[in-house]
């Protein structure tokens, strides 16, 4: 250290600290761990089949050629239909949109009632709620079955949307409820003084004021249904498997050679929605906190 | 004519009863401060009478109508909020039209009345900005003018100026109070300020566990509070107590004896343990205070100049005593000096129940 120097203004700061070291070292370390399989399938998808056979599972294509992902979109086979994944994409689609609106609209309602609306047992009809969510899914399974087979839904699109409502509601109506909380009470207060009733005070004062937690619950959702393999297998027919579903029975067929290009262009594309939902609100989520960062 | 009744009220969360067996009449036109320390049931009065909370007992009317049962939308109150409570995604319009437009009112009258109130509470620049671009003063402003384009009989207050800074609350003390001049509006206002309290009041309710303790003007309050709480609480800096006993017209104490000449009391010649409060400034220092009924000779430990008067430590009877002398008094710690007080303006309590006798 040089003593001629007095301190003063912002203190100096060591670039190669030892600290820096690790902490970038760790970075570079799990970026590579999450980046490198991403960076093979986007490769291998990009290359034909020839190419494929040399095994330079790293290098880059020579050739790029897209032909793996229009097979793995439109013709690939599962069992007799050969019309590729865009038959899962559309069922996946089908799904997700009613079942991501239905359990928001009814968890939003739910978490609005318990917060701001104490009724008489709300402590336990949530507490029996919040249980549910750690019930496991293996259990429920069999039940399920009985009861959308009673209910006429067995095996339909409307039963599987009705089995991701239900359960979707605990860990959402919480969200909701928690948020909503937060909300100072006053306010809702003064709506009531100002002659707002149930439905007034969620549509007027709540959902303007909620953009941010809708949107973290959009996020939840979409990816959770889009993602789910058990509830589609299990609830659904062939004609009307979810993507996740479709990608499987094509990545996993035993008969013929195996087409490493179409499955990795199949699995790319099945993974598109959740990537462009976090994309997409990404932004969205962090000029709905904004807004709704702002007190009254 | 009466304006708000409230009827044996009681509030049990539980078993924790926060309202006991309230009975309070309002007449028309008055302005009534709920004070207390905190917890002593005053904001709890204040949502019971807007209906924001059920009572596990008892009646509340306004109007001469029992609105117990009532919405509070239904019951002609308007109320503010300490923390504004304004609408954050409406304009200050939005806001103050929010219940006209929930009670289905045409276009025309709203606008009106809207603007009627922005004129009373100038704020008419403001009312097509977010509550979040507007300062405390002023959000508490459109907090008012919410209630006051409501165009009710009763105005109830809940704390509407602990959020502000010292200055700020001082100017719209005034406003609240210039308000109620120009409306003669019903008031029911809250809150834990003495100085709030005793500016504004026609009426003050001290609460304390769910009891009003007093219920008088402030001048009876500040001068004969009915009982030792009420005189701790009231007057600032606090009031002097003396443990002692009243034996033949005079108060004994720990090495002193004060004549109590001129004290009236509730009913002639209670004897017994004793408490005697004397508020600070009604002690008399100087040669002036050789003349008084009670006059004693102090050493002064502290002094604590505020500009406007100046506060004195000092012991007598072996508790400290607070002076409160004339800001330009020179007195410096160490200095001895003549003290008295005329015992009319003493308070004396019973030891046991803590009445004044």
């Amino acid at each position: 250290m040089d003593n001629a120097i007095t301190p003063r203004g912002p203190k100096p700061r060591r670039r190669l600290s030892r600290a820096n070291i690790m902490l970038y070292g760790t970075l570079i370390v799990v970026a590579m761990y999450y980046a490198l399989p991403l960076y093979v399938m986007v490769v291998t998808s990009l290359k034909g089949m020839p190419e494929i056979r040399l095994g330079n599972v790293f290098s880059p294509p020579v050739e790029i050629t897209f032909q793996p992902w229009v097979k793995a979109w439109s013709e690939a086979c599962t069992g007799i239909n050969c019309d590729g994944l865009s038959r899962g994409f559309w069922n996946s689609v089908q799904i997700l949109i009613p079942s991501v609106f239905l359990s928001i609209v009814i968890a939003s309602i739910n978490g609005y009632a318990l917060a701001n609306w104490r009724f008489k047992g709300a402590d336990v009809f949530f507490t029996i709620l919040i249980l549910g969510a750690f019930i496991p899914y293996q259990v429920m399974l069999y039940p399920i079955v009985i009861i959308l087979r009673e209910m006429g839904l067995y095996g339909s699109l409307w039963g599987l949307v009705l089995v991701h409502t239900v359960f979707g509601m605990p860990i959402l109506t919480l969200l909701f409820r928690n948020y909503f909380t937060a909300i100072p009470e006053e306010l809702f207060k003064a709506a009531r003084v100002d002659g707002a009733g149930f439905w007034g005070i969620y549509f007027r004062i709540m959902l303007p004021m909620s953009l941010p937690i809708f949107v973290v619950a959009m996020i939840l959702q979409v990816t959770g249904i889009w993602n789910d393999f058990l509830f589609g297998v299990i609830y659904t027919r062939p004609e009307i498997y979810p993507m996740t579903v479709q990608l499987n029975n094509i990545v996993n067929s035993v008969q013929g050679v195996k087409e490493y290009n179409v499955n990795m262009a199949a699995t790319l594309l099945t993974g598109l929605v959740p990537l462009i939902i976090y994309f997409a609100s990404g932004k969205l989520f962090v000029r709905g906190i904004a807004a709704g960062a702002v007190k009254g | 004519m009466t304006s708000v009744l409230v009827k044996d009220l009681t509030l049990k969360f539980g078993a924790v009863t926060v309202l006991d067996n309230l009975n309070i009449d309002i007449p028309e036109g008055e302005f009534l401060v709920l004070l207390g320390a905190s917890g002593c049931g005053k904001s709890t009065l204040l949502n019971c009478i807007a209906g924001l909370l059920d009572p596990t007992d008892g009646e509340i009317h306004i109007n001469d109508r029992n609105v117990t049962w009532e919405e509070p939308s239904g019951r002609g109150i308007g109320m503010v909020f300490q923390s504004y409570a304004l609408y954050p995604q409406m304009t200050v319009e939005g806001n103050l039209s929010f219940g006209l437009k929930n009670a289905r009112m045409p276009k025309a009258e709203i606008k009106e009345r809207v603007d009627r109130a922005a004129e009373i509470l100038q704020i008419e620049p403001l009312l097509h900005r977010k509550p979040a671009a507007l300062s405390g003063g002023q959000r508490q402003r459109v907090a008012i003018g919410r209630a006051l384009v409501r165009d009710v009989d009763v105005f109830l207050f809940d704390e509407p100026l602990s959020n502000l800074d010292a200055k700020l609350r001082a100017d719209l003390r005034v406003e609240i109070k210039r308000l109620h001049h120009n409306l003669q509006n019903t008031m029911i206002y809250v809150t834990h300020d003495q100085v709030e309290a005793m500016t504004l009041a026609d009426r003050i309710a001290i609460m304390k566990g769910g009891i009003i303790q007093q219920l008088d003007s402030p001048t009876e309050i500040y001068n004969r509070p009915r009982n030792k709480y009420v005189a701790g609480f009231i007057g600032s800096p606090e009031i002097n107590f003396f443990e002692g006993r009243i034996e033949n017209g005079v108060f004994a104490t720990t090495g002193e004896r004060f004549s109590l000449e001129g004290y009236e009391f509730q009913n002639n010649g209670h004897e017994g343990s004793a408490w005697l409060g004397i508020r600070p400034e009604h002690i008399v220092s100087g040669d002036a205070a050789k003349d008084l009924p009670v006059s004693a000779r102090v050493t002064i430990d502290i002094v604590e100049p505020m500009g406007s008067d100046t506060l004195a430590w000092a012991t007598l009877a072996g508790v400290p005593l607070r002076i409160r002398m004339d800001g330009q008094a020179a007195v410096s710690s160490g200095d001895e000096i003549h003290i008295g007080f005329d015992p009319s303006r003493a308070s004396l309590f019973d030891k046991t129940s803590e009445e004044r006798v």
